[in-house]
């Protein structure tokens, strides 16, 4: 099965199974995955799915539309490839992707 | 021994959160979410907005899969809670059975409060609340019929685009003089008061529903005045009333909520409760709120669960709030209460995206971004980290 594994700042490991078409914040949350608020459920209108994209999966994953940039551009812990991860779909085909979760979410 | 039994009440925002935050925070011994929707917990804010307009099914709007209730051991009982035996630790349930609890935490949400006129009855009214409103007022949505919508708040008025979207002629009554009255400024609420009249809405303030008429179905709208509206369909969204019962017949301190501590515990300390059935005493603002809105049902949730779990944690999260509208999408940082002046950036007369910052004594305290993430982000930013705001470069930006 393929997993991503989402990093918390203070280097804690958590796995969770790629399921295709789910967002990245669906994995996180269908996954107890701390450290990924969500509140508003994936509209892209909070800003509290934030994660940084390992930078040697940056292309594959993609890069943040206006609307995320928009959202992203005012946090202090933004990064080149920081993405919100309700508006990642994920692909089985990412198996091994690592993301970076920020210290806080905002 | 048995494992120690958490029973969360109310399997919707906060208690699904809850839940999820029990075991983040190390409770290994059972939990029990047991709730009365009989659907897997869905998300309520998309009801009125991308549901209503058939833009997306229940089963995209799970707030957890299926899957995350089983991996996580938690199990789901679908039924409702009829009464809390505090001395026996025990809830006894619609199916008849009882539960018995270590840990309890009532999550019971609110209602929409109920029409008091003549003909509230009658078919084709409905309320908004629950995914079953949604799917009634989906079948009596039909293109071209008169939908008449009682209250202008952001129900309401998310409830006249997504009907407008449909294809329905759409009117707004509005008994104060101006829709959201009671959340933003008039400068805001005439902002949307112009939109919906742009995208062919009629809405109608100072307009007080006196009778709902028709034979088994709904025809008019009676108005204070005299005056009728012909209505198909008619959604009431004049507010809602917090579900308290079960807590009060326990005994509980109710006030317009179930009263809550910074820890989330109730007056019974051995309880805890979390969402919009609650009422809190916020040091941000120096006084008691009754907060509806989604990430402060998530915030009080997060600390209930650690309280259950033995740990300190307070509620301290900005409350923000957000709704689209057509092509809108207003985000809100901050609550207004109290504010003595505003500061407008942008031009909400003519533009579909401006802010309106709200201030009191000088400080900023809240601000309305419609269309303009960044503002909000900003806002949300500054009012967390208490950091000083540059009230001259909100002003430059105004004088543009
Ligand atoms: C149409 C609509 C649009 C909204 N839009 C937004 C928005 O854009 N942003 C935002 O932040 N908020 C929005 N809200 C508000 C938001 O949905 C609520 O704040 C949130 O749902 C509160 O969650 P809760 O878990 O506290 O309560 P609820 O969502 O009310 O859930 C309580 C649950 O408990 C169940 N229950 C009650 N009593 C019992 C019992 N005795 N036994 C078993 N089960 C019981 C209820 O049936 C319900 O399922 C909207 C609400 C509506 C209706
Ligand atoms: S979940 Fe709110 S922005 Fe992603």
């Amino acid at each position: 099965m393929a997993v991503v594994t989402f990093m918390s700042h203070d280097g804690e490991q958590h796995e969770a199974p790629l399921e295709e078409g789910s967002s990245l914040m669906q994995v996180a949350t269908n996954n107890a995955i701390p450290g990924i608020d969500a509140d508003c459920g994936g509209e892209a209108a909070c800003g509290t799915c934030h994660v940084i994209v390992d930078p040697a999966w940056a292309d594959k994953v993609g890069r943040s539309g206006p609307e995320e940039e928009e959202m992203l551009s005012m946090n202090p812990e933004r990064q080149p490839t920081s993405r919100l991860s309700c508006q990642v779909k994920v692909c089985e085909s990412w198996d091994g992707l690592t993301v970076q979760l920020p210290e806080f979410q905002m | 021994m048995s494992s120690a039994r958490a029973v969360v009440v109310g399997a919707s925002h906060a208690g699904v959160q809850l839940v999820t935050s029990l075991r983040q925070e190390g409770w290994s011994g059972d939990i029990v979410l047991v709730g009365d929707e009989s659907v897997l917990p869905y998300q309520r804010p998309p009801l009125s907005k991308a549901y209503l307009s058939g833009k997306c099914s229940l089963t995209e709007l799970a707030i957890r899969s299926e899957g995350f209730y089983l991996k996580q051991g938690i199990e789901r009982v679908d039924a409702s809670v009829e009464e809390v035996d505090r001395s026996a630790r025990q809830v006894l349930l619609s199916t008849g059975d009882g539960l018995s609890y270590d840990a309890l935490a009532l999550c019971t949400g609110a209602r929409p409060r109920r029409l008091r006129t003549p003909g509230a009855e009658l078919e084709g009214v409905h309320y908004l609340r629950r995914s079953s409103d949604v799917e009634r007022i989906r079948e009596d949505a039909i293109p071209g019929r008169n939908a008449v919508i009682v209250g202008g708040g952001y129900v309401g008025l998310e409830t006249a685009a997504s009907l407008r979207a449909l294809g329905l002629d759409v009117t707004v009554l509005e008994a104060a003089d101006r829709v959201l009255e009671r959340v933003t400024a008039p400068e805001v609420s005439a902002f949307f008061t112009r939109i919906h009249q742009e995208e062919g809405v009629d809405v109608r303030t100072n307009a007080s529903v006196e009778a709902l008429v028709g034979d088994h179905r709904i025809r008019e709208v009676v108005l204070a005045g005299g005056e009728s509206v012909r209505a198909d369909l008619v959604i009431i969204g004049i507010g809602i009333e917090p579900n308290t019962e079960l807590a009060e017949a326990a005994g509980l301190v109710v006030d317009d909520g179930i009263l809550i501590d910074a820890q989330a515990r109730t007056s019974d300390p051995t309880i805890v409760a979390a969402g919009d059935c609650t009422s809190q005493d916020i040091p941000r603002y120096g006084r008691r709120i009754r907060l509806e809105s989604v990430p402060s049902a998530v915030e009080q949730a997060k600390v209930a669960a650690a309280t259950i779990c033995g740990k300190d944690k307070e509620v301290a999260a900005l409350p923000w709030f957000w709704s689209d509208q057509y092509d809108l999408k207003l985000q809100i940082a901050g609550l207004n209460t109290g504010y003595d002046d505003i500061v407008v950036s942008g031009g909400p007369t003519r533009d579909r995206d401006f802010t309106c910052y709200y201030l009191r004594k000088g400080e900023p305290i809240a601000a309305d971004c419609v269309n303009r993430p960044r503002d909000f982000m900003a806002t949300k930013r500054m009012l967390t980290q208490g950091t000083a705001v540059d009230m001259a470069a909100l002003t430059a930006e105004v004088a543009v």
